[in-house]
């Protein structure tokens, strides 16, 4: 008895075994937390040493529409507008959602309302696939068929937001098309037996109980479109035309707040002007990343009260 | 269902060596309180059922004397096992299973091979003689009653035994290591009867080596394989006592309806 | 309208909707395979990039492209799994998971574009890396890290509870319970994760611009010190990947058959993904059965 009584009060192999374990665990979490604090931490103080050092104002770096680091404008303050940047860069994310939501739409209740299992069986790969193109090809496949297409059609260069909306609507497409596929599988089954028996057909059910009820998740899958639009770099870099002005039209060149990244970081000296204000232009696409994860945060909340 | 005065209990005083006893158990899940003062003796190499209806909180205490519900429910109250309160935090929770063997509702073989599912846990506390192993293998599939049955397939993978014989699997992992005390839940609910009629035919035999507690829904079962029975309602502990007694005469009224089929 | 009427048309016009989407990918997997494979020649694959004239070849960009991702997966699998088997065994549900969950969600939801440019300011600059394989490598891990932690989390997920039950009902520290009983059960599962995810990470290119640079300094494949400067194996050489190559020799250079090496790298890299989509599927579930299978 005294032995069985020692052996239940030591430590055995197993408790170090778990402690060992448990330290793993916890190291790599740490790592992770660690990280996204150091990114946050390093992003936002290169991004506002514009303004707490070189004291450009924040009011004036948000609606100025002149960007040239370099020189100053008529009142002696460096010229860094970055207004057509953000502007661009919100026209293509915006117009990219409004052309695949009907899309994805489509994908989606093909998907979990029409075909049946065949159906997803024979669409998911082309999600897949999708997802899996990279986006340089994206971009390539852009500049030599979307550009010149453009050009032939509209005149000018080709490039420009509608090039850059057309790159994006397919590469946010499966994005928006498997989030919202989940939300209108998760609508209980009953709920489409019920709206049947009401004498309701196919598409009455559809558009009056499955969609309204999956609303907000399908809300949250466009937010996500959004997200992944506004922060592409590469593809549309190479589409947009780079050019540094208020965009005119949908076929003029233009520049985003990440082409802007792409092209010049490698260009300019850290610590200038010209550098902090680009690290500025990096803490918007930060904030806005943030943004959108919050915004799906609240209507996932919202969503999930009414059920 | 009626409604019973749940403060009058009445409970059997055990004569025999005792092995394992609970001293006014009570479980937590968040804020709902899952079993009340449980306080009860179990003797040393005997069968012991828990009986009740679902949702009487039977499992739930089961589970609690080896320290399965650690992480999911509050559990407070002692649990005396060889002169030491298990349930102290001070105590060694791997050392408590160990000695403690459980078997559950499902079959829950690893997908491993026969052979590796005896030895996993016995290699994992560091037997390494290969002649140990084999006899530990050997004796435990035996005492289980699946020796004949798997004895030229070994090292087939586990997982494609039949329901009854990946249970009694289950039961020759656990004596594999050598406990004391076999606790298990509902062993044979998933199970055709044939195969129930194994599982209890094994575990009377079980019972000469080890201490067997059995939650069971199944009446009958209890009173073919057991020597005491606990009648469990909404969290309390209602009747305590030979299983002949309780099945045939018993005390409180709750027991005697739940036996009669009233509810459950 | 009728209600017939429109049941008809909308099904009409969702078939339609699924039919350009079906279209779309069917061009443009076409257009890179036809404009590309034919362009793809052992010359192609073999010789090296040449910057002002034509007939340059790809082979340093392949070549980093694949040592960046093994060296990638070697750093990020680890702490992924790590991380993976916290969230799926230990996490309890508290303040701290939930902080735990939302930093994973937020750093999956960055722009590789701004995780590339941290990793120039803090690995490349502060590091003092400066441009180079290493460097691109733990910016890819940044960039991989959430996905893989949550494809990890969910493989371990699928296993049922009651392998668990039973490891611990035996007395196995829950370490031992969850590293030799669940995670061999979820392998699969863990394994089809990875290959995606070298998928995604082959074909990222905004992540590595400004981390392990846009050069691809002739190196020597026989030489296999991995501490000589000149050796292919050097994880401190700047290396221009084959994504990266794409996006340079049309955005920036002066290569007259600029078209040619893009088609054919994009063939390659949509190749290559598509035999590690593929080889995922196939991998999975052969592992799936031959560890189920009754022998």
């Amino acid at each position: 008895m005294k032995e069985i009584q020692n052996k239940l009060l030591q430590k055995s192999k197993a408790t170090r075994e778990d402690h060992f374990g448990k330290a793993i665990c916890y190291l790599c979490i740490g790592f992770i937390i660690a990280l996204v604090a150091c990114i946050l931490y390093f992003i936002t103080s290169r991004g506002i040493a514009t303004f707490t050092k070189d004291h450009v104002n924040l009011w004036g770096f948000l609606t100025g529409v002149n960007w040239n680091p370099g020189a100053l404008d008529a009142n002696g303050n460096p010229e860094v507008g970055a207004l057509p940047m953000i502007v661009t860069s919100f026209s293509v994310t915006i117009l990219a959602a409004i052309v695949a939501t009907p899309f994805a739409l489509g994908m989606a209740i093909f998907m979990s309302e029409i075909a049946g299992k065949k159906g997803t069986k024979f669409l998911q790969p082309v999600i897949e696939l999708l997802v899996g193109i990279p986006s340089v090809v994206y971009g390539f496949i852009g500049l030599s068929v979307i550009v010149p297409l453009i050009r032939k059609t509209f005149g000018g260069t080709g490039f420009g937001i509608l090039a850059g909306t057309i790159v994006l609507f397919v590469m946010i497409l499966p994005t928006i098309t498997s989030l919202s596929v989940d939300s209108l599988k998760a609508v209980p089954i009953s709920y489409r037996q019920a709206s049947l028996a009401l004498g309701a057909n196919r598409w009455q059910t559809i558009y009056k109980v499955i969609l309204r009820t999956a609303a907000p998740g399908i809300l949250t899958a466009i937010i996500f479109g959004m997200a992944r639009a506004f922060g592409e770099a590469l593809a549309v870099q190479m589409v947009i035309g780079n050019a540094l002005l208020m965009p005119k039209g949908l076929v003029s060149p233009a520049s985003t707040l990440t082409s802007k990244l792409t092209t010049d970081v490698g260009n300019t000296v850290m610590g200038t002007l010209p550098n902090n204000a680009l690290w500025s232009l990096a803490l918007i696409l930060l904030f806005m990343s943030l943004f959108f994860n919050l915004i799906v945060r609240f209507i996932g909340k919202k969503g999930s009260i009414k059920k | 269902m009626k409604t019973y005065n749940l403060e009058e209990k009445s409970i059997v005083t055990i004569e025999d060596e005792i092995e394992i006893s609970s001293d006014n158990l009570q479980v937590f899940y968040g804020d709902s309180h899952a079993i009340f003062d449980a306080t009860l003796k179990f003797p040393k190499n005997q069968i012991t059922s828990l009986i009740g209806a679902s949702g009487s909180g039977k499992s739930t205490y089961l589970r609690s004397l080896n320290r399965m519900n650690d992480k999911i429910a509050r559990v407070e109250g002692k649990i005396m096992y060889q002169g030491t309160d298990i349930n102290s935090i001070k105590v060694n929770v791997y050392e408590v299973r160990k000695q403690i063997g459980m078997v559950f509702q499902m079959p829950n073989p690893f997908a491993k091979s026969i052979r590796e599912n005896i030895l996993f846990g016995l290699k994992s506390n560091g037997i390494k003689d290969k002649e140990v192993l084999d006899e530990r293998l050997e004796t435990s599939l035996k005492e289980a009653a699946l020796w004949d049955e798997v004895k030229d397939e070994l090292d087939k993978s586990a997982l494609s035994l039949s329901g009854g014989q990946a249970q009694r699997l289950c039961i020759a992992r656990s004596i594999a290591m050598h406990p004391n005390i076999l606790l298990l839940d509902e062993p044979a609910s998933a199970l055709d009867p044939i195969s129930t009629s194994k599982i209890e035919d094994t575990l009377t035999e079980l019972k000469k080596k080890y201490t067997i507690i059995i939650v069971t829904h199944n009446m009958s079962q209890a009173t073919r394989i057991s020597n005491y029975t606990a009648f469990f309602h909404l969290g309390h502990v209602v009747e305590y006592d030979k299983t002949s007694k309780i099945f045939m005469n018993p005390t409180m009224p709750a027991t005697a309806d739940y036996i009669a089929g009233a509810f459950g | 309208m009728n209600p017939k009427r429109t049941n008809n048309i909308a099904t009409g016009v969702i078939y339609g909707l699924v039919g350009i989407v079906v279209l779309i990918l069917l061009f443009l997997i076409g257009y890179i395979l036809f404009n590309g494979v034919p362009h793809i020649s052992w010359q192609l694959l073999s010789s090296p990039a040449q910057a002002f004239s034509a007939g340059g070849g790809i082979r340093d960009q392949l070549f980093n492209s694949l040592y960046l991702l093994v060296l990638t997966l070697i750093i990020s699998f680890p702490i992924a799994l790590g991380s993976g088997i916290y969230l799926a065994e230990y996490a309890a549900d508290n303040w701290f998971t939930h902080l735990i969950r939302t930093t994973i969600e937020v750093l999956s939801s960055l722009p590789s574009v701004v995780v590339g440019l941290f990793g120039y300011l803090f690995l490349v600059i502060q590091l003092n890396l400066s441009f180079s394989i290493l460097s691109g490598a733990i910016a890819l891990t940044f960039f991989n890290l959430p996905l893989l932690t949550r494809s990890i989390e969910e493989s371990l997920n699928s296993v049922s509870d009651l392998q668990k039950q039973a490891g611990m009902s035996l007395g196995l520290s829950d370490w031992r319970t969850i590293t030799r009983i669940i995670l061999p059960v979820a392998l699969p599962g863990i394994l089809t994760g990875v290959i995606l995810s070298a998928g995604r990470v082959f074909g990222e290119a905004a992540a590595l611009i400004y981390t392990a640079g846009q050069s691809a300094p002739s190196v020597d494949y026989g030489n296999w010190n991995i501490f000589d400067p000149a050796s292919f194996l050097n994880p401190m050489r700047p290396a221009e990947t084959l994504a990266v190559h794409i996006w340079k020799v049309n955005t920036e250079s002066v290569t007259p058959d600029a078209h040619l090496i893009s088609s054919a790298s994009s063939a390659v890299l949509i190749i290559v993904i598509l035999v590690f989509n593929l080889g995922a599927r196939f991998i999975g579930n052969w592992l799936y059965k031959k560890m189920t299978a009754t022998r």
